[in-house]
């Protein structure tokens, strides 16, 4: 358990500093390109994580840990609240339509390439 | 130097993550323990961002370390994803759209309920 704990901590330490880098070098005016990046590639990259079948350690630490970590849910609900404040009706509707139909399908899309690695 | 409390608040924010998954309903076939974690962590952020860390006049940097790196990393959307895509693959249909509404709207309230919870408190 003890181990287990570091293993999530460590991945978690790098998957928010990243995840951090890439919205303040992306997040637009008007769509969160940045949030709408991390979360997108973090469910490809979880799905062949979780395809492939991974040891348990690894999956604590690059799963749980770094994807958990780098892919967020707060923002991006913080962020859709503020479009919908903002009247941005269109932009609001895009990104969550973007956001939850891109995160399911490229979950499937990792899930399906990882398991060629099994 | 807010890498480093980036990343410090990010690693407490998963492991806490973690504890709660393994401690909450671990063995369900609802992914209850990730629902909890983000409409927990939605209300949280737009209540602190809104409300709490202007009032205690935190600096930016702590805020940002709490804000995005804690509650950033306590939430997940991959894992999202993948149970919700799970659930389909197992033929839980009818579960993967309740997973899948009840964070959509769900999150979307609590993080509203946030943003409101501030105003009242200001108002009054």
């Amino acid at each position: 358990m003890a181990s287990h704990i570091l293993l999530v901590g460590m991945g978690g330490f790098f998957g928010a500093i990243f995840r951090y880098f890439f919205s303040k070098k992306l997040n637009g005016e008007k769509l969160p390109i940045g949030t709408l990046t991390v979360n997108l590639s973090g469910a490809f990259l979880l799905g062949a994580i979780i395809g492939a079948n991974l040891s348990t350690a690894t999956t604590l630490l690059l799963g749980t840990g770094f994807l958990g970590a780098f892919t967020t849910f707060s923002t991006l609900k913080l962020e859709m609240a503020q479009l919908q404040l903002k009247k941005e009706h269109r932009v609001f509707i895009l990104y969550t339509t973007i956001t939850y139909g891109g995160g399911i399908a490229l979950a499937y899309l990792g899930y399906w390439l990882g398991s060629f690695f099994r | 130097m807010i890498y480093l409390w980036i990343g410090i608040a990010g690693m407490l924010g998963a492991i806490l993550r973690y504890l709660i998954s393994v401690l909450l309903l671990a063995d369900s076939l609802f992914p209850f323990a990730t629902l909890t974690i983000n409409l927990l962590g939605s209300f949280l952020l737009a209540w602190l961002t809104s409300h709490v860390f202007k009032k205690a006049r935190l600096s930016p940097h702590l805020s940002t370390a709490i804000g995005t790196g804690f509650i950033g990393s306590f939430t997940t959307f991959s894992a999202l994803s993948v149970e919700t895509l799970r659930l389909f693959q197992d033929g839980n249909n009818f579960l993967g759209m309740v997973y899948v509404v009840m964070s959509l709207f769900g999150g979307l309230a609590m993080s509203h309920l946030g943003l409101n919870v501030s105003k009242e408190v200001q108002e009054s």
